[in-house]
């Protein structure tokens, strides 16, 4: 394999109408890594997810994972005329894949406005998730005739809970958790589609340095326990430079920077556009 | 920490119990209501409303609940029921009608294209047995009641499912319309006999007769045994969707209710599983259809209007949407309220003599002050403005229907004023829309009635009284 | 190709296209506003048609007429108020159910009334006179329809366009929560349109229980079905949509109707082949390749939703 990159973005564009809200980003996230994408908000951020995920159908460009392209299009001819054209010929197929057909390739999402199963318990959101993995029939699941691995998708769903540390609270009503619970339960629920890619949503939003903190040894460690690689969009500073290997930034739907944290921390237009002076560095 | 605890604790005895007892739980109800119905056979007249109601209860209650299927746990707001069900009951129908009345039913078809009936067909294969041969007659006929329509609705389906809310709605009810136009076609009257009835096949009383024919413990309770089939035909369908909501594909179901990105989001092939909720949901709706053939007695193409799929929707509401056990209950009420308890309304009555209309009339009269007074009483609280406009509008309807009633006081007319054929239905439609506008979550909300959810409502009790002791 | 055999199909289809197209004007604005299709609609037409059997029973016409009118009106605003007003902040379901609830009971309240049997609508003078065009013989009222229609239709239009309460009428319809935040009294304008509509349907009626005369309780829900597949097809919020897509529905069934007739006179059929029962169907047919190919309508706008 020429190339050991888990995802790979090459000059994806996002059209709507008039609006151009990402400009021909490429990205590339390595195996084992934990890549943060940051920017403003309205930076485009959540629109390169959807596009990942197949919400979204890129108006130019491919998204590659694990060496296969998941997405791939073209501007159609009118898009061409506003577009301009450049790697106009680069693309030339059109693959389109739904965002369940993304999930059971091992991509899995979180939502920046958490969307989880409201009516149902902990537990029941999790073993949704686990549904795509049910290997029986439409038939004998509705005859009950699977109850052993009726048995183990629940199972493997506590276990997931427990280790984040939900373990008490399965038969709660999820929109009934505390708000940081709630946000734990996306990343338990995230996990239970069994992923090598985990796309976060701004997992710390609306939580406090202590929570965020735990956050961040969490994330480390299910990316060990699990072998995934991540890539996270954030607004808590500290957890960016704190665990991401590598940060791409974004303006207008615009890469204006990457690298490592400390290139970025220093590189004077990210600076203007976003992170501001450092006061206390 | 304790409190949740013990619950839990307490909850898991159940669990490991669990099994065995809620069978053993089950089947003592089972054997109750069996009971009951064997006693209300044996203390009432045969012909009296308690046994048409169940029967038709039972059909409702299949519709209603594959109905909630859809709608309830899956989110999908479809109102083509009514088609699926005109589909099941001809299909029950054309494969049912016994080949020797074929003729006279398919009159003006030259007897039609079908010319066997299943129950022979099965009799001949069950050397001549012809009660063999129509119990596997009327199964295999249901079967294929809801396979037919289920095939519809797939076909259906692959064009309306990614409609949205309304359009999905609309989409589905332009669909039963036309499957109605086509059944009543002359053209293809061979097959289905156009735009007249289908009789003379196998129902719910002539198959019961057929039984009490060879043995005289059923000729003696032959409404036990009419009612008890439908509602065993019921019982299976119904624990059939009941087990589907409780198992993988069910909470994806309900996963795509509640949120359809994230299901998605989550591996849920939307298009596969709202083609499989749907197909589901009308092969049950067919093989309503077919119940409410065998329960009918004849069936006409022309009756499956979109007004039946309301009334099933209404039904599904009162019951509660997402609710099984509302469904059933909602059915009952419908059935009971619109057939049996309501029929006085629609009965002329005359009053004694003068003293008893004064009487009534002076009755109705305070009764209308009454509410007029409790009505302005009520929103006392209210702005001016609010409140006058309140109170002048309460006062002009009260004006109104007091002076309707001093003119029937004043007239000749010895008749119960409003009583007469078609009200039953007003005062029907009235509490439905009572029931819409402020019990909207109906009589079960989203809860069901199980053994889980009466030992939780005990343990609730138990423990608030618990409380009460300790602080005490 | 003998057109005296189509011609008064053509002509009954204009003229039940632009009936169809007053009601369908009631519908498309109540659902650009309110997100809501109100089944009910259908039964309000009928119930104005049997409110002028009875008032012309007794009172002369130039009574009977207006009075007509009113009792509709007011009748649209009433069900707004007490069956929709309530479930404004519900989920879309509920408030159809009450829409549905509301048409059950308009028409078992017709059926107890009339007691199921048909009703004849009183003949107006002069539009339900017979005339003849080109050879068919039909009623004025024919022709009176479209016209009627059009210059009703236009009178709206100026008035959405034109007005200060047209504006606060769109600016509800685009984005019902910020029009509230910007001031705009939610309730007039609500009620406003009922009344629009109901005023509409009561005319409507007029003109189409004088061409079909009976009435029984189940008259409104075909043409209301029927005008609501129009406004569909016509871009749900789009009021010349709406008069269109009824034109081409009230054309087009009546052709069906008279296809077996055309065909056969023009030899190119030798026996019925029972088209005219689908003639209702057609108007589904016709909501199902709409919804497939072009779902926001002919008029439609494209929306895109946010994740």
């Amino acid at each position: 394999m020429t190339n050991e990159n888990v995802l790979t973005l090459s000059d994806i564009t996002m059209q709507f109408g008039g609006v151009v809200a990402v400009n021909n980003l490429s990205l590339d996230v390595g195996q084992g890594e934990i890549v943060a994408l940051i920017g403003p908000n309205g930076a485009g951020k959540t629109t390169v997810f959807n596009v990942i995920t197949g919400v979204y159908e890129a108006t130019n460009g491919s998204v590659t994972y694990k060496g296969e392209t998941m997405l791939e299009n073209y501007p159609g001819f009118k898009m061409r005329k506003t577009y301009g054209g450049s790697n106009a010929g680069k693309y030339t197929k059109r693959i389109v894949k739904t965002p369940d057909v993304i999930t059971s390739v091992g991509i899995a999402r979180t939502f920046q406005n958490i969307r989880l199963f409201k009516d149902l318990s902990v537990l029941e959101n999790v073993m949704i998730a686990m549904h795509m993995h049910l290997k029986s029939g439409y038939f004998s699941d509705m005859l009950h005739m699977n109850r052993t691995e009726e048995q183990k998708l629940r199972q493997d769903s506590i276990d997931i809970l427990e280790m984040v540390g939900l373990g008490s609270m399965l038969d709660d009503q999820a929109s009934s958790l505390p708000y940081g619970q709630q946000r734990k339960l996306e990343i338990a629920r995230a996990l239970a589609t069994k992923p090598s890619l985990l796309l976060l949503d701004e997992p710390a939003a609306g939580m406090n340095p202590q929570e965020t903190l735990e956050l961040s040894h969490f994330i480390v460690e299910i990316r060990n326990h699990f072998n995934l690689s991540v890539l996270m969009i954030e607004h808590h500073m500290d957890l960016v430079m704190s665990i991401a290997d590598r940060i791409y930034v974004l303006n207008f739907g615009e890469l204006i920077a990457s690298g490592t944290p400390a290139e970025v921390q220093n590189n004077k237009s990210v600076i203007d556009a976003y992170l501001g002076a450092n006061e206390d560095a | 920490m304790n409190k949740p605890g013990s619950t839990k604790s307490f909850q898991n005895k159940l669990e490991r119990h669990d099994r065995k007892t809620q069978i053993v739980a089950d089947l003592i109800v089972i054997v109750i209501c069996l009971a009951v119905l064997f006693l209300l056979d044996s203390v009432l007249d045969s012909s009296s409303m308690i046994f048409v109601v169940l029967k038709k209860t039972a059909v409702y209650a299949v519709v209603a609940v594959s109905m909630n299927l859809l709608n309830g746990f899956t989110g999908l707001f479809s109102l083509g029921q009514a088609g699926f069900m005109l589909i099941g009951a001809y299909t029950y129908g054309i494969l049912m009608i016994p080949s020797g009345d074929r003729a006279s039913v398919y009159q003006y078809f030259n007897g039609g294209i079908v010319k066997f009936s299943l129950q022979e067909v099965f009799a001949g294969i069950f050397g001549g047995n012809a009660g063999v041969g129509m119990f596997f007659g009327v199964l295999i006929a249901l079967i294929l009641a809801g396979v037919f329509a289920a095939l519809f609705a797939f076909l259906i389906g692959l064009p309306v499912l990614r409609l949205k809310g309304d359009y999905l709605a609309i989409a589905t009810l332009g669909f039963a319309e036309i499957i109605r136009a086509l059944f009543q076609w002359n053209t293809i009257g061979g097959l289905t006999n156009g735009s007249n009835m289908l009789r003379k096949f196998p129902s719910f009383d002539s198959i019961v007769a057929g039984w009490a024919a060879g043995c005289p413990f059923v000729a003696a309770h032959i409404p036990f045994f009419s009612t008890l089939l439908p509602m065993i035909i019921a019982a299976i369908c119904i624990s059939l969707i009941v087990m589907l909501i409780h198992s993988s594909y069910g909470r994806s179901f309900k996963a795509i209710r509640d949120d359809e990105v994230a299901a998605e989001a989550m591996g849920i092939n939307l298009a596969k599983h709202k083609m499989l909720a749907f197909c589901t949901s009308s092969f049950f709706a067919g093989i309503g259809g077919a119940m409410l053939a065998m329960f009918q007695t004849t069936i006409q193409a022309n009756a499956f209007k979109s007004s039946m799929t309301y009334e099933i929707l209404l039904i599904v509401v009162i019951g509660g949407i997402g609710s099984v056990t509302g469904s059933i209950l909602g059915a009952f009420l419908f059935v009971a309220a619109s057939e049996w308890w309501l029929r006085f309304l629609d009965t002329e009555m005359v009053f004694a003599d003068a003293g008893t209309k004064t009487g009534f009339s002076v009755f109705a009269i305070a009764i209308v002050v009454l509410l007029a007074a409790l009505v302005i009483v009520k929103n006392r609280g209210k702005e001016k403005k609010d409140f006058h406009r309140i109170a002048i509008i309460a006062s002009a309807v009260a004006f109104i229907v007091i002076a309707a009633l001093i003119n029937y006081l004043l007239s000749p007319s010895m008749n119960v004023p409003l009583l007469r054929s078609g009200f039953r239905l007003v005062v029907f439609s009235l509490i439905i829309m009572i029931i819409v506008l402020f019990y909207r979550r109906g009589i079960m909300g989203t809860r069901e009635l199980n053994w889980d959810s009466i030992t939780a409502f005990f343990m609730k009790r138990r423990n608030a009284e618990k409380e009460g002791g300790e602080k005490a | 190709m003998d057109w005296s055999v189509v011609l008064p199909y053509i002509l009954s289809g204009i003229s039940v296209g632009g009936q169809y197209a007053l009601i369908a004007i009631g519908y498309t604005m109540v659902y650009g506003i309110l997100r809501l299709i109100n089944f009910a609609h259908g039964d309000v037409f009928m119930v104005a048609g049997l409110m002028m059997i009875y008032f012309s029973a007794s009172m002369p016409m130039y009574y009977s007429i207006p009075l007509m009118i009113i009792f509709t009106v007011l009748l649209g605003y009433a069900i707004e108020r007490a069956a929709y007003k309530p479930l404004r902040t519900a989920p879309r379901m509920s408030i159809m159910i009450s829409a549905i609830g509301v048409s059950y009971l308009l028409e078992n309240l017709a059926l107890y009334v009339t007691g199921g049997l048909n009703q004849n609508y009183p003949g107006i003078p002069w539009i339900s006179d017979s005339i003849t065009i080109g050879g068919a013989v039909t009623k004025r009222v024919t022709i009176i329809t479209p016209i009627l229609t059009i210059v009703l239709v236009v009178a709206l239009i100026l008035l959405i366009k034109h007005t200060k309460f047209g504006m606060a009428m769109r600016a509800v319809s685009r984005d019902f929560d910020t029009a509230q935040l910007m001031g705009i009294d939610i309730d007039k304008v609500i009620s406003v349109t009922f009344i629009i509509g109901s005023f509409l349907a009561a005319i409507g009626s007029l003109l189409y229980f004088t061409n079909y005369t009976g009435v029984v309780p189940t008259s409104g829900a075909m043409p209301g079905l029927k005008a609501f597949v129009a406004a569909v097809f016509g871009g749900i919020g789009s009021i010349p949509g709406a008069v269109v897509g009824a034109f081409i529905i009230g054309i087009c069934e009546n052709l069906i109707k008279g296809l077996d007739s055309v065909l056969m006179v023009n030899g190119i059929i030798s026996q019925q082949f029972g088209f005219a029962t689908f003639s209702d169907a057609f108007t589904f047919v016709l909501l199902i390749v709409i919804l497939i190919f072009k779902p926001t309508g002919l008029f439609g706008e494209k929306q895109t939703d946010k994740v």
